[in-house]
């Protein structure tokens, strides 16, 4: 028979055998993964007020804002997500540097794709990136100007949140930054959304071609979406 | 044909090694890879150097024995095992670069000669049918849809080569495991074991060093059988319920 896993034996428990698996480890890059696409959507979604005039990214600002212990609790919870993220994927690539320490010395990439052995690195430029974006509009330090921009909705002093994001990316170089740094994120999903689907089980030989056309286009539709905002504020079309 | 080699030379698993050039002369257009070498090594022999150490067993593309990494790609372009390659499949004058498989897990014994008893020692932890199931069934005395029974022949379709674990960049055996967990898994006889079974044989996979699946399907375009990655993601799920069983209580 085949040997009874631990539960007449003496071990760690089962959750905890699971997690430091290789699978374990797998499921929760690709878990963490998808709440950071969720997010990464919701965002997008929000963000999109901007179009519809100041008013409403100010309210829209506004109220996320007054959602107050509740908004701690989603900084957190993110926080905590990006750090599992980051955890696991680098126990993964510390035991995979070990797995295979010597390279061929005829290497061949044999079927990877670029965007699939550049997951660190896109990861870690999207960490920075990341780092610099809640400087620059959450903290507001990278221009603390930015804190004293007030406007008026429905009788109210609010802060003026369309005027931050206009004034923001008028400046090029700023804009070329979240260009790159959303480009460097498209990347990242165009390996990293139908992985998660592999890694979960939810792929076979017919579906998966479609799942991974379908995450090239899920990613550069939010690429496109992202940018637009910059790119509208370049351009003189959001003022 | 003429070829020029650059062939993996070591000792012995805890000597350094380093690529050799050797020149492949009067090679038919015919010659399978192991043959070049054979003729090759006869040449060496000749010379009073050492022949060019590697495995072989059927020649016939069914025993998984071969393994040699041609020019990066383990068993060589073309999709199948290194004995069903054949010269011609190069350009004459071509420099050919001839490696080890390479995987921590599989540590060279010498030459081009690995060391692949970990695969082995997989199966042992759960990569068979532990009831007597006697001898074949009558012929449809056991029902079996028959895309049930087309899977569980594709994944039966593994020959344990390794090429998998050599091709992928984090050296992680997972094709070879999921074809094993699919092919048992899927047959009446082999069901009943299969929470124990994929709990048993990822736990030695991961004992045995060999890495985890970044979904770069590497392993796919080398395997000279055709498994399918899709079988991973097969197993991942199997190992995750398996794993919820085992944690809440459920005799598996
Ligand atoms: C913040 C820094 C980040 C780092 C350092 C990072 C790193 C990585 C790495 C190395 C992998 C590959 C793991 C492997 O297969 O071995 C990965 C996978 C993935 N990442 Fe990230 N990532 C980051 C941020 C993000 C963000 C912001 C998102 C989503 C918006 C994201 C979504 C994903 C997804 C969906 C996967 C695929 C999971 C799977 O293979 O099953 N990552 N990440
Ligand atoms: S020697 Fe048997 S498969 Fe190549």
């Amino acid at each position: 028979m085949i040997s009874a896993p631990s539960k007449t034996r003496r071990g760690p428990h089962p959750i905890l055998l699971w997690l430091l698996s290789s699978i374990g480890k797998k499921t929760i890059v690709a878990l963490t993964g998808i709440c950071l696409v969720l997010f990464v959507t919701g965002h997008l979604l929000g963000n999109f007020t901007i179009y519809l005039g100041p008013d409403w990214l100010n309210a829209y600002a506004l109220h996320l804002q007054s959602l107050g212990p509740i908004l701690w609790v989603i900084r957190l919870g993110l926080l905590a997500v990006v750090g599992a993220h980051i955890l696991f994927t680098m126990l993964l690539w510390k035991e995979n540097q070990a797995a295979r320490p010597k390279k061929y010395i005829a290497s061949d990439p044999i079927q990877t794709t670029v965007f699939a052995r550049t997951m660190r690195l896109s990861g870690l430029c999207v960490l920075a990136f990341i780092v610099f974006h809640l400087a620059h509009f959450t903290l507001q330090i990278v221009d603390p100007s930015f804190k004293h921009l007030e406007t008026t909705l429905d009788g109210h002093q609010v802060h003026d949140v369309y005027r931050m994001v206009v004034l923001g990316f008028s400046n090029l170089p700023v804009s070329l930054i979240y260009i790159g740094g959303l480009f460097l994120l498209t990347l990242h999903l165009s390996h990293g959304i139908g992985s998660l689907f592999q890694t979960l089980g939810f792929t076979n030989r017919t579906t998966r071609p479609l799942i991974e056309l379908a995450t090239k286009a899920y990613a550069w539709l939010l690429f496109l979406g992202y940018i637009s905002i910059p790119v509208s504020v370049l351009t003189g079309l959001v003022k | 044909m003429k070829f020029y080699l650059e062939v993996w030379r070591q000792k012995g698993p805890e000597s350094g090694g380093k690529l050799e050039h050797y020149e492949a002369n009067n090679i038919p257009a015919e010659a399978s890879f192991l043959e070049m070498l054979d003729i090759v090594n006869e040449d060496l022999t000749a010379k009073g150097i050492e022949p060019i150490q590697f495995d072989s067993d059927c020649r016939e593309g069914i025993c998984g024995n071969c393994s040699l990494t041609i020019n990066g790609v383990p068993h060589g372009p073309g999709r199948g095992t290194t004995c069903q390659l054949y010269m011609r499949k190069f350009r004459d004058g071509q420099i050919i670069t001839i490696e080890p498989f390479r995987a921590d897990s599989f540590p060279v014994e010498r030459d081009l000669v690995v060391n692949r008893e970990a695969y082995d020692r997989i199966m042992q932890a759960g990569g068979f049918i532990s009831e007597r199931a006697g001898s074949a069934p009558d012929a449809n005395s056991v029902p079996i849809p028959k895309v049930v029974a087309d899977v569980a022949m594709d994944a039966a379709a593994c020959i344990g080569c390794g090429a998998c674990a050599a091709a992928c960049p984090n050296g992680s055996a997972m094709l070879f495991v999921s074809a094993k967990v699919t092919h048992l898994g899927l047959l009446p006889q082999g069901k009943p074991e299969n929470d124990r079974r994929v709990l048993s044989m990822v736990r030695q996979m991961d004992k045995e060093g060999f890495g985890n699946c970044s979904n770069y399907y590497a392993c796919e375009a080398v395997c000279p059988a055709g498994i399918p990655a899709s079988f991973i993601a097969g197993m991942n799920r199997a190992y995750s319920f398996a794993s919820i069983k085992e944690s809440v209580g459920i005799p598996l």
